[in-house]
């Protein structure tokens, strides 16, 4: 019994060459994921809040990427280093203006701030860009398929697509993990008044871990315009929720958890909609199903840590 | 004395505001006559969302899911067969429900019922999360409320929406029900129920240590909310006339927020007050969306600018004026006669602070 047999028997003839394009297919949208759920979980990790911003970051950087390419014309190699560090700039302006000014303030306070944010965001993205989607530039080397040894037809950026994650990936944790800068993030995590005490400038700190955080989100916004090549002002909306539950999933304030609830989000949502194709109205669903499921069971997340409530 | 004077004060507001209602319901237009409707209901939604959010301290972002079953329930229980049968084309309504007809009353109260066991359900697990766990779970709900609709042709009629629900709401019902609504939070309330969820709202340990059950009066405020904010999207749907799942995404829901945070969470006045205020500019703004030929100037509207103005209005009431308009504090009588308060406020000095800063 191959897993090829299996697969024709039990699920509506799917073929093994089926299976594995969902499979790319659902690290793909999994490494998109991860890239988004990590600026989430950077944020909750520093500021404990929900960064409800964190999506439109996301859609205002794939406007960046067509501005750049199509209105000024820049080859991608220009466009797309401006695109990260003009998100990122956004990402510390955002936090500027909505967070640091609510800081000593009520929780619900600063996330009722962060949702007027993201629909500031949403709304000034639907007057100056208007309403209607855009076709998104992708360049030309990103694009074609490419044919593997048993006939299965793929796109190149299925490929390209995780790469570029695991590059970033691997970036982002060097820095925090190994740099003067990652260990004030780190520090800042864990106490903003220990921080500042050892000679942190946490407000520094903090703004520089949104912009890491929307950097990244670019990466996942130019990469999901190639994918999903069309762009509109609300497009970061489901996404940024999705990157969330990702986040949470994983174990929030966990860089390798968001990555790991990034592929699970990814992987599943692409299973579940070619195994069982009755359900495909309620993918958008699945995200939120599994949200509940894992808070109910560990609400922590896969890797979080227990935390005891002081009193 | 004051007693006396208070009551007397209160039994002439509301016979003006019936007098205003009669004027209303004849000689003002149509027009008009919406958009009062709407405030009416929007305070409805408003009372609701802050019993929640306000006095309990739950951030619930799952309120339009909740109207959103009030709305359908009501719609599907007041329209006559006839129309179900004609806009039903993709799939035929279930069984029991095509040839059901009931008065618009009967079916309110159901469109209720359905939205407090719709919360009974969602509450029971979520309840026991907390601040923006709570926030993304019930937000998480109203899509996945929303999905189910899109998705249930045989009952919701999916994404096609209800046409032709019939037009019973009147000044009389919007109106009636946002009195019956604030009657019945403010007496829950100043009761102990009320003082209960107060303390949870303050501090949920030092509540619990002091023998209010959490789980029980967390469950009570959601309900309770959701009864209404299901009774108001009742109402809204047979408004309209129409009602589609799209309508009620989280941007309704977001309107219903801003409300409750620009009039003060924790003020059922302040919600009165900036529902009308929100749904009035609402319309006054209309012309920022659209552009209008004065003959002398021509105004440039674009599309979304209304938008921008409310998320923009919403930031600055949370970063400058946390407070909203009330605070946590309620119109009374007393406090309107208070000469010596009034005298404060035109000398400049400050009160003192009132309520509590959540």
């Amino acid at each position: 019994m191959t897993l090829d047999w299996l697969l024709q028997h039990l699920f509506n003839g799917m073929t093994l060459n089926m299976f594995l394009q969902h499979l790319l297919n659902g690290i793909s949208l999994g490494s998109l994921y991860a890239l988004i759920a990590i600026g989430y979980t950077m944020v909750y990790g520093i500021l404990r809040l929900i960064n409800f911003a964190h999506g439109d970051i996301f859609m205002t950087a794939t406007y960046f990427a067509f501005f750049g390419v199509v209105t000024f014309g820049m080859p991608w190699y220009v466009a797309f280093p401006i695109v990260l560090v003009m998100t990122g700039l956004l990402g510390m302006l955002v936090e500027a203006a909505a967070y640091r000014p609510l800081r000593d303030a009520p929780k619900i306070s600063i996330l009722i701030s962060s949702i007027g944010a993201s629909f500031l965001l949403e709304n000034l993205a639907t007057v100056i860009f208007g309403g209607v989607p855009r076709p998104f530039p992708t360049p030309e080397i990103f694009t074609g398929v490419v044919t593997l040894g048993n006939g299965l037809m793929v796109q190149k950026l299925i490929f390209y697509i995780p790469a570029v994650t695991l590059v970033f990936l691997v970036a982002l944790l060097y820095l925090i993990n190994k740099t003067k800068t990652g260990m004030a993030m780190r520090a800042v995590s864990k106490d903003h008044e220990t921080a500042k005490v050892m000679g942190i400038n946490v407000n520094r700190t903090i703004s520089l871990t949104f912009g890491i955080g929307s950097m990244l989100a670019a990466v996942g916004g130019i990469m999901w315009g190639m994918k999903y090549p069309q762009i509109a002002p609300l497009m970061g909306v489901i996404p940024g929720l999705k990157c969330f539950i990702a986040a949470v999933i994983g174990g929030i304030g966990d860089i390798k958890g968001a990555v790991l609830g990034g592929f699970i989000l990814g992987i599943g949502e692409i299973m579940l909609v070619a195994f069982l194709p009755n359900l495909t109205g309620y993918r958008d669903a699945f995200a939120f199903v599994l949200l509940i499921v894992i808070l109910l069971c560990k609400p922590t997340g896969i890797v979080g840590e227990k935390i005891a409530e002081k009193v | 004395m004051n007693k006396k004077r208070n009551a007397i004060l209160t039994i002439i507001s509301i016979l003006l505001l019936a007098l205003f209602l009669v004027y209303a319901n004849n000689f003002l237009d149509i027009y008009v006559v919406r958009i009062l409707n709407v405030c009416a209901i929007y305070t409805i939604l408003g009372l609701s969302l802050n019993l929640v959010n306000g006095f309990t301290g739950l951030f619930s972002l799952g309120h339009a899911g909740f109207m959103a079953v009030g709305a359908y329930t009501t719609a599907l229980l007041t329209m006559s067969p006839a129309v179900k049968k004609q806009i039903f084309y993709m799939a035929p309504l279930i069984k029991p429900l095509d040839a059901i007809t009931l008065p618009f009353p009967a079916a309110l109260i159901a469109g209720g019922v359905l939205a407090a066991l719709a919360a009974y359900i969602i509450g029971a697990p979520t309840l026991r999360l907390k601040g923006d766990y709570l926030a993304i779970a019930t937000l998480g709900f109203g899509e996945i409320i929303r999905v189910i609709f899109t998705n249930t042709q045989n009952i919701t009629n999916g994404a096609l929406g209800l046409k032709g629900i019939p037009a019973t709401t009147n000044l009389w019902w919007s109106f009636g029900t946002a009195a019956f609504t604030l009657v019945v939070l403010m007496s829950l309330i100043n009761s102990s129920y009320g003082r209960a969820l107060k303390a949870i709202r303050e501090d949920e340990i030092a509540a619990e240590s002091m023998g209010v059950s959490l789980f029980f009066h967390k469950n009570l405020s959601f309900i309770i909310g959701a009864f209404f904010a299901g009774i108001g999207g009742g109402l809204l749907g047979n408004l309209l006339g129409t009602i589609d799942p799209k309508q009620f995404n989280f941007l309704f829901t977001f309107n219903i927020l801003l409300i409750v945070v620009l009039g003060g969470m924790g003020s059922f006045t302040g919600t009165i007050i900036s529902a009308f205020i929100i749904t009035i500019a609402n319309e006054v703004l209309r012309f920022l969306d659209e552009s209008i030929d004065l003959g002398f100037i021509v105004f440039n509207g674009k599309l979304g600018l209304r938008a921008v103005v409310f998320s923009a209005l919403l930031m600055v009431v949370v970063l400058f004026y946390s407070q909203g308009l009330m605070g946590t504090s309620e119109f009374s009588w007393d406090r309107l006669f208070d000469k010596s308060r009034w005298g404060r406020i035109f000398q400049r000095k400050p009160l003192e602070k009132g309520g509590t800063d959540q």
